[in-house]
């Protein structure tokens, strides 16, 4: 699996409130929760993401409330993949589960800047900034979350499997 | 080589005997949810192909989050639930029952060495009773509603270990905010946490579930407790399986070992805007507030209502402050009305609410506006928690809570 994008880039701490306040618990349906997504630290972040941007954060992202909504908000937002230099533990259950790749690599936040293209091989483990010819190794995923991406979460995998 | 008690509970639950490290698939004792994520598990296991839920006896619904509905959104998911509830006879707790974790363990549902998931991050509350007990999100959920199993790594497991008698109004919630402080936001990500020594023998189940609530705010999978005396007397009441307690062997491998004097420790404050901004409440003392909230699964059981009316009875809140009380379950406030602790509190000031999350979560009631400043008893300060994103949130004892509402500012307990 390889995924090409624009990137946004965040600091230390994004915790679901700020992915997803609390007043959309009580939505349901992805795409209204994704006309909200990152409104705790950017009011206009729904209207400036495009489909197949890559989030690039600091340590922690994700932490706090086991809310799918947060994964699913960045999701239907367009979002292609996060990768951080942390994840937080249930944000990144959730993200693999909805079919939205959460990648773990300390040192992205060095080589790349907002605005800049990111190619990440989800496979080979590589994350590779184009403009600057910079490049970085993480752990890759074990073959059975590979596999729930490739079928495009854990719904479509379940459902294939039984 | 021992065993962790997360290696233990999970070599059980596997079939398989396991350590740190290994991926299992687990068969899961008991499922809880609250109300608003609930309903997307629910949807999740029918999209999976699944109609019905494995086992509707181990399946616990808690309406919580938006109790009573504060949105037409939230009362639409509650009719549903309690339709699908109806239909497939799991349990479901309606409205002013509690929050989730409170119901879940008076109702005896967590008991030692199980495999506890809920689809609510604070689910590690149950590591109080020797459980292994882990949030996960609705398609996780989904998928144990199909199954019954779910998969899990086995985490490595940080002891930490508290000697040393809690001083006059310091509690349960001062330990762990010292300890959150100490190990960080994301100190103990994706690992388990054993909480041992004299001091975590001498608290009580409450606050032993004060501790253990607070686990995921170090990014912990679990935080666990070992069963003994007093587990198995509270669980009496409750319980119809045999118990088996677990522990963590003396020879386990540890990834490390945090020790704790509690003896030392002085009331303590987590400032805005994270959990782990932790300083003795000396440090933040004269911090005019707005409102003070005394609630939550962290801190609204019966002992944090008694300490809070200890310091407020025959006096009155300041005029600056709102003070508002969420018992955490309808028992709670049951036992709190007979002892007479409702009566000190209201008289004291104090606006009482339904018992469930209250204004913890920022989506249901007690707001805060901009430039406002809460003191809650609750478990996260995130900027935006409790309302408005340019409000501050300071996490505090009930005990420092209510010495606070008295004064209209940050207030060291002690000198009450």
């Amino acid at each position: 699996m390889k995924i090409r994008g624009r990137v946004w880039k965040f600091g230390d701490g994004v915790n679901t409130d700020l992915i997803l306040p609390g007043r959309y618990l009580d939505l349901t349906d992805p795409e209204e929760m994704a006309r909200h997504v990152m409104e705790g630290l950017d009011q206009d972040f729904p209207m400036k993401v495009e489909s197949g941007d890559i989030i690039v954060a600091g340590r922690g992202f994700g932490s706090g409330s086991s809310r799918e909504h947060a994964a699913l908000a960045l999701k239907h937002a367009g979002v292609s993949a996060i990768i951080a230099e942390s994840i937080a533990r249930i944000f990144f259950r959730n993200a693999i589960n909805v079919g939205l790749p959460a990648l773990e690599c300390p040192g992205i936040t060095d080589i790349v800047e907002e605005g800049e293209t990111l190619e990440i091989d989800l496979e080979e483990g590589v994350a590779y900034n184009p403009e600057r010819g910079l490049r970085i190794k993480f752990k890759p995923l074990p073959e059975f979350l590979l596999n729930i991406l490739r079928a495009g979460g854990l719904v479509p995998y379940t459902r294939g499997r039984s | 080589m021992g065993k962790t008690a997360a290696e233990k509970i999970l070599s059980r639950a596997s079939g398989v005997e396991v350590e740190a490290g290994d991926y299992v698939e687990a068969e899961v004792d008991a499922a809880l949810m609250p109300d608003l994520t609930a309903l997307l598990a629910f949807r999740a296991m029918r999209e999976m192909g699944y109609e019905r839920v494995w086992d509707p006896d181990r399946v616990i619904v808690v309406l919580d989050h938006s109790a009573p509905a504060s949105t037409l959104r939230a009362a639409s998911i509650h009719r549903e639930l309690r339709r699908l509830a109806a239909a497939q006879g799991f349990h479901l707790y309606d409205v002013g029952e509690g929050v989730c974790h409170q119901v879940f363990a008076e109702e005896g549902y967590a008991k030692p060495g199980m495999l506890i998931i809920g689809a609510d991050s604070h689910t590690c509350t149950h590591g109080a009773f020797g459980a292994f007990a882990t949030g996960v999100g609705s398609t996780d959920m989904g998928a144990i509603l199909a199954t019954g199993r779910i998969w899990l790594r086995v985490p490595e497991t940080i002891e930490v270990k508290v000697e040393g008698e809690l001083q006059e109004r310091v509690s349960a919630k001062d330990l762990i905010l010292h300890i959150v402080g100490l190990i960080g936001s994301d100190g103990a990500n994706y690992k388990a946490l054993e909480f041992k020594g004299e001091t975590i023998k001498a608290l009580s189940i409450s606050s032993r579930m004060t501790l253990c609530n607070m686990a995921i705010e170090m990014g912990a999978k679990t935080g666990i407790i070992e069963a003994d005396e007093k587990t198995i007397t509270y669980l009496k009441g409750g319980m119809s399986n045999p118990i088996e307690p677990v522990r963590g062997d003396p020879d386990a491998e540890y990834l490390k070992t945090i020790e704790v004097d509690a003896s030392k420790l002085e009331p303590q404050v987590a400032c805005p805007h994270s959990v782990d901004n932790v300083k003795p409440v000396g440090e933040v003392e004269g911090e005019a507030v707005d409102q003070v909230v005394i609630g939550s699964c962290t801190n609204g059981r019966l002992e944090d209502l008694e300490a809070a009316a200890e310091i407020l009875r025959g006096r009155h809140i300041h005029r600056n402050v709102r003070l508002l009380v969420v018992p955490a379950s309808r028992k709670v406030y049951m036992e709190a009305l007979r002892r007479g602790i409702i009566d000190i509190l209201v008289e004291a000031g104090a606006t009482i609410l339904s018992p469930g999350c209250g204004p913890c979560f920022g989506g249901h009631i007690g707001l805060l506006a901009p430039g406002e400043v809460s003191l809650s008893t609750t478990n996260r300060n995130f900027r935006g928690r409790q309302g408005s994103p340019e409000a501050e949130v300071y996490l505090c004892s009930p005990e420092t809570a209510a010495a606070s509402a008295l004064k209209g500012e940050i207030t060291d307990p002690r000198w009450i």
